[in-house]
């Protein structure tokens, strides 16, 4: 398989990666580096190097998952590059070749598949107040326990449209629609990449 | 950003916002965070300002979180944007008005790429024709709603009821302000100020009658990271990340912080519960959490709105001694009524720091 052809069908890649002279700069600003083992700078060079065993590596690596996608890169590099999308490309051919399972952090789409994934095809929405449980958001703190809790009143209170079709804040998407994003996600492989992330952890 | 007649090259730093007949799209992170954000700003645009907004009930999420986190491939939520313009076009709309920092960045993102690849626009409508038989027509402007309160500041302030200064020693509040990174950083000729100098919230804040808090991790990322905080044994980055902004901005004592994106407004919230649980540590000059606002809910206390109509009573850290600085006429016994006014209970406190 040549994964460089794989990664230069995405557009993502070819405009992210032009011409990167190591300057460093990515590594400087981005959040990623300073908490994780992760510098943009080497993740960029790997690339550009064009070797096939080490970008196989790559693809396999914890290294393309610790970027947050800030894209405080992009404003910052003089070359116009942007490591932020070339992680992108990168996480989708390691997806869609199955080298994302030997990765630990790479094995953390398929929960992303199934909470994020299965809210925008159940509800539309990406996020939604009924999926943030408090038990697996400690985080969030005893206010967002309190509302979710009485989410109904909370949110009628605000002036929501909460569990009701038509306009408004938390509206309930309609059916219509509902069925019109999933034939999009039909037509242009977001059920196929979903089918695929669930396909190869299950190996 | 006012016209600069002096100095042409901050005409690179302007940015066009459309006066008025809005296309809305929702945000599901601030429908669910700051529903109260969502309403006053249909009620500042409807009501004050007499401007025509539509919110339709057919649009989706741009799916913007699923795609920073790689579970949405690039063409599916190209055409996911492409319906979300076709139902514009539809209802005769040219105007666009995103709520949240990541869809401002997703669709500014797709009409870059169609731009400079025309061939993908092409597709896209293909697609988007085989999905749901529509067609759509590019909008003339992309707005984030910050950019409306940006425009209309002035006009806000002239029907204010309380400005942004302390009530017993007329001194200005002051305030930190945090910009989304996808609001500029990805595109910065769409925001206002662009990357480097982004005006947005500064000048809305200076109108008013505050004083900006410079710090130096100020364009920090909030540390979001989408799958650094969906997965839970990530969120190490995205609590690290909001703990750094918060050690830089704290020595300069600000009253509140000001924020244009409702996933930054969220995490720089509830870390600072988290922090305070975590370290017993909070970086309020007061001893407890520093009150971190939406620019609606903050131009909304500016124009006299009830805060529990606002929403303040979602937030972690307490905003009443915001509002006592501010001198705001308020309730506290109507902080944790119902619709109907029925009392729901509160929230249990903090074990170990007081916020």
């Amino acid at each position: 398989m040549d994964y460089f052809e794989l990664l230069e069908k995405d557009i993502r890649f070819t405009d992210g990666l032009k011409s990167c002279m190591s300057c460093g700069v990515c590594t400087a600003i981005c959040p990623a580096a300073e908490f994780n083992d992760y510098e943009p700078r080497k993740m960029m060079i790997r690339v550009q190097k064009r070797n096939e065993e080490d970008l196989v590596d790559l693809l396999k690596s914890d290294t393309i998952w610790n970027c947050g996608q800030c894209m405080s890169c992009k404003t910052r590099c003089p070359r116009e590059n942007t490591p932020g999308m070339v992680i992108q490309s990168l996480r989708k051919v390691s997806q869609e070749t199955g080298l994302f399972i030997h990765s630990k952090k790479g094995m953390q789409q398929l929960a992303i598949k199934r909470s994020i994934g299965a809210n925008i095809r159940e509800l539309g929405f990406c996020v939604h107040p009924d999926r943030i449980l408090p038990e697996t958001h400690p985080e969030q703190g005893p206010v967002w326990e309190w509302i979710y809790e009485n989410r109904k009143d909370v949110y009628e209170r605000l002036g929501t449209n909460i569990y009701r079709e038509g306009s408004g804040a938390l509206r309930k998407i309609d059916e219509e629609s509902l069925q019109e994003l999933r034939n999009i996600y039909a037509e242009t492989g977001g059920d196929t990449l979903f089918q695929l992330i669930e396909y190869y952890t299950s190996e | 950003m006012e016209q600069e007649k002096k100095y042409p090259s901050w005409q690179n730093y302007q940015k066009n916002i459309a006066d008025d007949h809005y296309y809305y799209a929702h945000s599901c992170i601030r429908q669910t965070f700051f529903p109260g954000s969502e309403a006053a700003l249909l009620n500042i645009l409807r009501n004050e300002l007499d401007k025509d907004v539509f919110d339709d009930p057919k649009h989706t999420s741009c799916n913007g979180i699923g795609y920073h986190s790689d579970i949405v491939p690039l063409q599916t939520i190209m055409t996911v944007v492409a319906r979300q313009f076709a139902l514009m076009t539809e209802a005769g709309y040219k105007n666009l008005l995103a709520s949240c920092v990541t869809s401002f960045g997703v669709y500014n993102e797709m009409l870059h790429m169609w731009e400079h690849h025309p061939e993908t626009l092409e597709k896209t409508r293909d697609y988007l024709w085989k999905a749901t038989k529509r067609e759509f027509n590019l909008p003339e402007n992309v707005n984030h709603t910050s950019d409306v309160i940006y425009k209309f500041r002035k006009d806000i302030f002239s029907r204010a009821k309380y400005s942004l200064v302390h009530k017993n020693n007329e001194q200005p509040l002051r305030i930190a302000e945090h910009v989304g990174c996808h609001y500029a950083k990805i595109f910065p000729e769409k925001g206002v100020g662009g990357a480097e100098f982004p005006r947005v919230l500064t000048d809305m804040i200076e109108c008013w009658g505050g004083e900006v808090v410079d710090y130096p991790e100020r364009r920090h990322c909030c540390g979001f990271g989408f799958r650094q905080y969906i997965i839970r044994e990530n969120r190490g980055y995205s609590v690290a990340n909001t703990r750094k902004k918060m050690e830089s901005l704290a020595p300069y004592k600000p009253d509140m912080i000001l924020a244009n994106c409702p996933g930054c407004s969220m995490f720089m919230d509830k870390w600072q519960y988290t922090i305070g649980e975590m370290e017993g540590k909070t970086y309020g000059s007061d001893g407890r959490g520093i009150p971190v606002l939406t620019y609606e809910e903050l131009a909304g206390l500016v124009l006299g709105y009830d805060p529990w109509d606002l929403g303040l009573q979602m937030h972690q850290v307490d905003a009443e001694p915001l509002l006592k600085k501010m001198g705001i006429e308020y309730s506290p016994a109507k902080k944790y009524l119902n619709a109907e006014g029925k009392y729901i209970g509160k929230p249990m406190v903090p074990h170990f720091c007081s916020l």
